[in-house]
Order: structure tokens, then sequence, then C-alpha cells
């Protein structure tokens, strides 16, 4: 059966990755072919590239990013942070990558969703939804990075862009988020149980047992983590051999 | 050192196939010509995409014809995810479409109560030895993004099969053509070890031919 997908996230800036990364077998670590070089060497499943930079130059570096890696990488690797048009996304897939993330621009028109799936197919339409708890059994989906709140509710939002062509959906708990507590199981159940496609997990992990906790718990397909991987806190294999001695199916 | 060739037909990125055969060892160059196919030991027709705009695609670019007689004359190809589903008779993808029928058998929806897309890294189940699969232990697993598989007619073209709600046959081999339904570029180190293989293959191919 399909074994379930562990997915480094590296957040990109200017062309460089940010937050410190402590390899010191790196030549360059702020280098996000070198690094992501690296978490496919290890056994990272797929790479989920986050370009932060602002406004306009952000086009131009998403698509050479995804030339850059496409040369020295050869597992799967999503690019997103910022996309907004089916036209950034043609270039962003023709240089290389193998799936796009849309967050904010999906909500603004979710028409977008729509003409890439049908463009490009939904296998690389990745939505991203960042959501937040406002009541018990609750969220609402927030854009812009988790700052501007929508009113939309987060697991009929899922469904709605299952409906219109998403391929997979990105989903971060924006209360867990950096704070290594743990994934949001009830959100992650919850909007699990709503979609059919398949729904990487993200937000809060601190220690291998949340990555196996969500995976038990919930009907997720892949757990998405950043800062346990790149503080060198556990590798990638360490993670695979831990989930694996819990009966969970990895690739090792 | 094999030269081979990545048939573009204007199905999905190439670049991943042509770099990943670039890493394995040998050369790989983009064709769009018909003419220039009996220049490389080896073909590989990759793709992404729908059938019937893919044999569409062949047709126009007169590629179709061209790579069965490519084939017919002893010439090495591999076709992968897409490209291996053309190498049949039909497909009933949005209708029935007639492929390129290299592999008898026919390429169907996979069955309804699993996820569809089949999309991420499975195991492949081997049935039967072959030069593709040198060094891949069984229960190696690969990376799959596919809706639709392949269903030969004949078993001894089956080398390998994926289970996912039932088996399905994800690598196949007659003669000097050969299907992946996996990704071999976007598999780590393994699936650049297929196409390491592919390439040698290809390579004993043409040294076979200068020595006649």
């Amino acid at each position: 059966m399909l074994a379930k997908r562990i997915i480094p996230c590296l957040d990109v800036e200017g062309g460089r990755v940010v937050k410190g990364i402590h390899f010191i077998d790196l030549r360059d670590a702020g280098d996000p072919v070198e690094l992501a070089a690296f978490y496919d060497k290890e056994g990272a499943d797929e790479l989920v590239f986050l370009d932060i930079t602002a406004s306009y130059e952000g086009r131009e570096t998403k698509v050479s990013l995804a030339s850059r890696v496409g040369e020295e990488v050869f597992i799967p690797f999503i690019i997103g942070g910022g996309i907004g048009s089916v036209e950034e996304i043609q270039k962003i897939l023709a240089a290389g990558a193998d799936k796009i993330s849309i967050n904010t621009a999906a909500v603004k028109n979710p028409e977008l969703i729509r003409e890439a799936a049908k463009r490009f197919g939904s296998q690389c339409v990745v939505v991203a939804i960042d959501a937040r708890r406002t009541a018990e059994g609750k969220w609402e989906v927030f854009t812009h990075g988790g700052r501007t709140p929508t009113g939309l509710d987060a697991v009929q939002w899922a469904r709605r862009v299952e409906d219109l062509g998403a391929g997979e959906i990105l989903l971060t708990s924006m209360d867990r988020d950096g704070t290594k507590l743990g994934y949001d199981i009830p959100l992650t159940r919850a909007v699990c149980e709503a979609v059919r496609i398949p729904v990487i997990a993200s937000g809060g992990a601190g220690n291998l047992q949340h990555l196996a906790e969500v995976i038990e718990e919930t009907n997720c397909d892949a757990v998405l983590a950043a800062s346990i991987f790149h503080y060198k806190e556990y590798s990638i294999k360490q993670a695979k051999e831990y989930l694996a001695s819990r009966g969970i199916e990895v690739r090792l | 050192m094999a030269k081979i060739g990545i048939i573009d037909y204007g199905m999905g990125n190439l670049r991943s196939v042509q770099k990943g055969m670039e890493k394995a060892g040998h050369q790989a160059s983009i064709l769009r010509w018909k003419d220039a196919l009996p220049q490389f030991d080896g073909i590989i027709l990759p793709g992404v995409g729908a059938f019937g705009d893919a044999v569409k695609n062949l047709r126009n670019f007169g590629l179709f014809e061209a790579i069965i007689d490519y084939v017919l004359s002893g010439g090495i190809l591999l076709g992968i995810c897409l490209g291996m589903q053309l190498l049949f008779e039909f497909s009933e993808e949005h209708g029935r479409h007639e492929g390129l029928g290299i592999i008898p058998g026919s390429v169907t929806r996979l069955p309804s109560e699993v996820k569809v897309p089949h999309m991420g890294w499975n195991i492949l189940k081997i049935k039967r030895e072959a030069p593709l699969l040198a060094g891949i232990e069984d229960g190696a697993r690969f990376y799959f993004v596919h809706s639709y598989r392949c269903v030969p007619e004949f078993e001894r073209d089956i080398v390998a099969v994926t289970p996912y709600g039932e088996d399905f046959v994800s690598v196949v081999a007659r003669d000097n053509v050969m299907g992946l339904q996996f990704h071999p570029e976007k598999s780590s180190g393994l699936g650049l070890r297929i196409l390491s293989n592919f390439g040698a293959i290809a390579e004993s191919k043409r040294n076979t031919v200068r020595s006649d």
C-alpha cells in the first residue's frame, strides 16, 4: 500500500533558505538546492518550498528556484507562496516543479483552482489552508500567512476546494504552528473525513511521537515538518524508523 | 554512455527525465522530429496528461508511426507513466482511444474503492527477472501519480505489480519495449538506478548491432 509521506518544508526568501539551519555537513546551508538534495539523500518523500519573498521579485525567484531544484533533486517537490495566476503556475510547473500550492489567491478567486486543475491536472494543484480554532470543533480559514481572517469555515472550504479540482490539501493549524506541541488532531481529522483527496498535516511537530499520533489518529496521507528536521533534532531516517516501529508504512 | 532520446510531443515536463538520465550517467536529448529517432541507442516516451490528447499529438507530429517503425526495427523503447499506457492497444480514458498497440492489452481506470489519482510511494511486487529492474529488490518503493492502469493481455509481459485496492501492473517488458507506471525520475536513488539500467540496456544493444 501507499507509504505515509514525510515532507520537510523550507522557507525561502530571495532565493535563500531562511530560519537558521544547522547542518555542519553542508557547504552552504542557505542554498535551497543543496539542502533539498541533502533531504532527497536522507530519504525525504517530497519537499515543500514556501517562498516568502515580498511582492513582485517573488515571481521570478520561484521560477528560478523550481528550475534549480529540478536539476539536483529526484523526488517530487511543491512550490508555494504568493502564487496568484494561471500564468505564474504555468511558468513554475514548466520550470520543473511537480506541484504548486495556492492559498490567499484561492480564497480571493476560487476559480483559479478550477482553471489550474483543468489546465495542468488536479495532481499538481495543492490548496494550502491555514486554519485557526474559533470554537469547539470549528476552525476558520486565515490568509496572508495567518494574519487575515476570511470568515470561511475550514472544513467547508476543504470540501469546496476538492469540488473545484484541487488534488491535495496542505492543512496548517495556525494555533499549533511553531509551538512544537503536536499537530491539531481534531482539525486534521475533521478535514480528512470531509474530503477524498490527500491531506498533508502541518503545524506543531515537535517530536517523532507527534508525527506518529497524527498519522494514527487521522486519515492524513503525509506529515509536514520544518524545525525538527532543520535543527537536526531528528533525521528523516530516524523519523521513518520510528514510524515503521509503530507499524506505520513508510519508505525506508 | 548511451545516447538516449526523450520524445517531446507536448505532454508534460521532460526536463526531469532528462536530468535523471544524465545523473544516471547517460547522454540525454529532447527529440521533436521523427527523423531523429534512429540516431539514438534508446528512446524514452514520457508523458503526463490525457491519453486522447497524447495520441492526437503523436499523430500530428508524425511520431505515431515512427515509434512503431522504430520498435519493429529493434529499437529500445521505455514508456513512463502515460508513455507506458500509450504502448497498449487502447484506453478507456474519456471514451475509447487507440494506442500504439505495441503491447497487447488495454488501459482502464483504477478501481473506484481507492482514492484516485493513486499518488505517492508504493511498492513493486516483482513477478519475474528483467534487466530494467537489475539491483531492485522486491518491495522497493517508487513514486506514482496516475488514475488509469494497464491491463496486459499476456502474463509474460508483466514484470511487476503494485497493490492498490487490487494489484495492478506497474512494470512491463516485451522484447525491446519496456514500460513503468511510476516516475523513475522522481523516485530518488532507486529510480535513478532504473534509468541507469535502461541506459545500459540501450548501450548493449548498440554494441550488438555494431558487432553484427
